[in-house]
This record gives C-alpha cells, structure tokens and sequence, in this order.
C-alpha cells in the first residue's frame, strides 16, 4: 500500500507523521527551511508562492503557538489564512468532522492544518479531501506532531551539522508526547546513532524500545554524553493522579537544573517545544542559560513550516 | 554550428563592462550558471561591492505547475539595495521568465536605481519584454534542447548542450 502522504509520483502531498517519509524527502525539507531562514532575516519577509491561495487552520485542541507559527509561515509565502477555532464553532452544534471540512472545501480551501485530540485525525481528512486539498497534521492525540519533529532537528542540525555521531536525549513525560514520537522517527531517519528517552517508568509507553531508543530511568545515565537534551513538557493534567506523585518530586528526579545538565557534552544545546513549565521540567537558570536553544527552534518553525507548505503546494 | 567558448565570451563581457562600472556597482548572480559567471566577473573587474547571489526559486512563475524546485539555494544580497546600480548576472538569457522572478526577488529587497542584464549567452525565443544590455553572443540552439554553463575543478567555464 502507498504510504498515504505520496502522491502517485512520489511527491510529499500530505504531512501526516515522518513515519516512514524517505530520507531525502526529510533532507529536502531542511533543507529549503534554510533557504527560507534568510528570507524571514529581510525587510519583506514575503514571497510569491502561495499567493491567491487559502490555508485554513483547524485547531481541534487549543495551542497559541504553533497556530501562530504556522499562521505567520502561511502569510510570509502570501497565502489568506482563515483560523477556524472549531472548539466553539459548528462541531458544538453537532456538525461531524468530515462535514466541517467539505463546507470550507466548497469555500475552496487548498490547504488544511489540523490539530486535534483525537490520533488519525488528520489522515481521515487527508484520505477524504483527495490530492488537489493538502493536509497538514499540526498534532494529533499521542500520535505525531511532524512540524515539530522537523523543527527539532532543524534546530540539532544548525547546531550540530552531523546526526552521524550524536547521542540525543529526549527527557520527561515521554507517554504523552507526539513531540517526542516524531521527533523519534525523524533521528532515526537522518541516522542520528543515539537517541536516549528519560523519565520514570509510569511515564514511558510500552514497548518504547522498539523505535530503537535506549531508555534510562536516571538522569545521570540518560544525559552523561549527550549532544543536545530535549525536554518535554509536563501536562499539569497528568500530575494528578496515579503517573506521578507531585510536580516538587518530578523536578528534584528529572528537571533539568545547570548540575545535572553538566553530565552533558560541554557543548551540549538545551531544547524544548514549548510551553515552558519553569520549576517542573526545566530550571530557570538552564532555559535562560547560553546553551538553551529554545528561543532559535521557534524561529527555525516558522522557516521549516513555510518549507513544508511551499513543498505540498506545489505538488 | 559550434557552441562558442565560455571564456573568449567572459573576457568579451569584461571588456564590454569595464568602462561602466564604478566603485558603487553592485553585482548579483543568478543560481548556478549565472553565479558563477558573476563571481569570475567580479573578480576580473575588481568590484568592491560584495557579490549577490539569487536562487529565484521562490519567484518562479512555474511553481503550480511544476512545484517546489530540489535543492534552493538561500539567495543572499550582502549589500543595501536601495539606489543602487545593479548588473544582473545570468548565464543564458531564453524565455526572460528566470529575470523576471530575479528582478521581482531583488525589489524585495529593496529599490534599486538601476538594474542591468549580463548574460553570456541569448539564444533568443524570449517570452517577456526583456533584452540583455551586455551580451557575449547570440547563439540559437533547438526549441526544448537545454544550453548550459558548467565548470570544471580548475574553474573553467563550458557551454554545453544537454537533451
């Protein structure tokens, strides 16, 4: 079976997970994002691509910021973008998802950026709209968030240059995360040799070990070494209840404090996705400190999210 | 009939150029051919102005059709175009679509007071209003046949036909 992402002639049409995207697909990607960092550094930040094109942002689930990045990549390569807060529109008034998206497709959208709680939304649109719609998944349930993954290693690549010698780590509520599922498939992909999860056990989906990462309980173990460090971000949902036993408790084992981040390689950059949890997963004075990155990965998102559409609009 | 010689052409266009360039004129190639001419002209010439360099693929008229090209290169303009004389640089000048998504690149950067085209060669059949102000040679070669510069380790340019 195709992957569902392809169109017939091989080309990127949908962005649903790197799961199983070719190498030089991902590679390609980066790659134009570069290009596209130097326009974003001019006085019009805008070019022709999209122009009379329209991008309709379904956000399913809330989030500021990646709406917002992908709203200012969407306008930086001329498209009308229509952000659709569906949360508090028709699907309160009973109207079902698929019948959302063919009243903007008659409104002629040409491209869809879906959030939603629910994982394989996205693929049912992009299975439902046909090649002439793009479909781009912007998170889906504990399934994939692909433009984050993307960004992610844009970021380790500015960096770093190489995925061939780097060890990565991927720290906190690794069970939850799309992030860290798409950021996952695309090292393994780009031949990263390292890829380490962190975080207690009631954190760490079963069977993790199968995406070829190697999982540390400790983080003296899990961060001893390594290139860059990822942390995610601790929901305040899941510090209720059984997972953890407190937000005091998870920060003393696995936030990252300037001591145990000194396990790292000296170089080592510090990552995050955003929001920051000041005090739970991360300490102020590591995010703020010279080797956090987290700042550059948001302006390296609007530059990999304007690749990713200027890519599935041309196809 | 033989294609003519990249170098006799890039010593005719320093020959052509020297008298009207200045210590404010500014050059920018076009991605790749035309990039490379530019930056063996600007050397030759002794330009001061940093070279500019464009990859027009973010500009190109073709993009529905044809999609996204592999492989953009960052075009980079490490110079204020603002009032500035400007000679455009580009290998092969045919339909005149690659110089008008250049001259539409560069106005996003900026206003120029002038832009002029450089081209090696203009093997004719232009789609557009658009004409070379300094050219090596006019050279017809076969509707769809690509005629192209390359150049080799040394750094020695060659037209060359490609099918």
């Amino acid at each position: 079976m195709r992957n569902p992402q392809l169109n017939a002639r091989g080309e990127l049409t949908h962005l649903l997970t790197l799961e199983g995207l070719p190498r030089e697909i991902i590679v390609n990607i980066l790659d134009t994002a570069a290009s596209f960092v130097g326009v974003t550094e001019r006085d019009v930040k805008k070019v022709p691509l999209l122009r009379g094109k329209s991008v309709f942002n379904l956000f399913f689930e809330n989030s500021t910021r990646t709406r917002t990045t992908f709203e200012i990549a969407a306008k930086r390569l001329s498209a009308d973008v229509i952000n659709l807060n569906i949360t508090t529109s028709s699907t309160q008034k009973g109207e079902t998802l698929l019948d959302t998206v063919d009243n903007l497709s008659a409104m002629h959208a040409d491209m869809f950026v879906v959030r939603h709680a629910q994982s394989g939304a996205a693929h049912m649109i992009a299975r439902h709209v046909g090649p002439e719609r793009h479909v781009i998944n912007a998170g889906d349930g504990r399934h994939a968030h692909p433009t984050q993954g993307l960004l992610d290693a844009y970021t380790i690549r500015h960096y770093k240059r190489d995925f061939g010698a780097l060890a990565v780590a991927i720290v906190g509520d690794i069970l939850h995360s799309r992030v860290a599922r798409s950021l996952i498939h695309a090292l393994n992909i780009l031949g990263t040799p390292e890829v380490r999860v962190i975080g207690p056990q009631t954190l760490m989906p079963a069977g993790v070990e199968s995406l070829g990462v190697r999982v540390c309980h400790d983080m003296r173990e899990g961060l001893a070494g390594v290139d860059a460090v990822v942390m995610l971000r601790l929901q305040s949902e899941r510090m209720r209840g059984p997972l953890l036993p407190s937000a005091q408790e998870f920060f003393k084992y696995y936030g990252l404090t300037p001591d145990k981040l000194a396990l790292a390689k000296p170089d080592a950059i510090v990552m995050h996705p955003g929001p920051m949890n000041r005090g739970i997963e991360i300490d102020s004075a590591v995010a703020d400190g010279p080797r956090s990155v987290i700042l550059p990965q948001v302006t390296f998102g609007i530059a990999v999210r304007m690749a990713v559409m200027s890519i599935l609009g041309g196809t | 009939m033989p294609l003519p010689d990249a170098e006799a052409l890039c010593a005719e266009l320093v020959k052509k150029l020297r008298p009207v360039v200045t210590a404010a004129t500014a050059m920018v190639g076009i991605h790749t051919g035309g990039a490379w001419l530019a930056e063996r002209l600007h050397r030759e010439l002794g330009l001061t102005v940093p070279l500019g360099r464009l990859d027009i693929s973010f500009y190109r008229d073709d993009y529905a059709k044809s999609g996204l090209h592999k492989s953009v290169k960052a075009s980079q303009i490490p110079f204020e175009v603002d009032g500035r004389h400007i000679l455009l640089v580009d290998d092969v000048l045919y339909t005149g679509r690659t110089v008008r998504a250049a001259m539409n690149e560069l106005f996003d950067y900026g206003r120029p007071e002038s832009i002029s085209l450089v081209a090696l060669v203009d093997r004719g059949e232009r789609e557009l209003p658009i004409c070379a102000q300094y050219c090596g040679a006019t050279h017809a070669v076969p509707k769809g046949a690509m005629l192209r510069l390359h150049r080799d380790d040394s750094g020695r340019l060659a037209l060359r036909l490609d099918a």
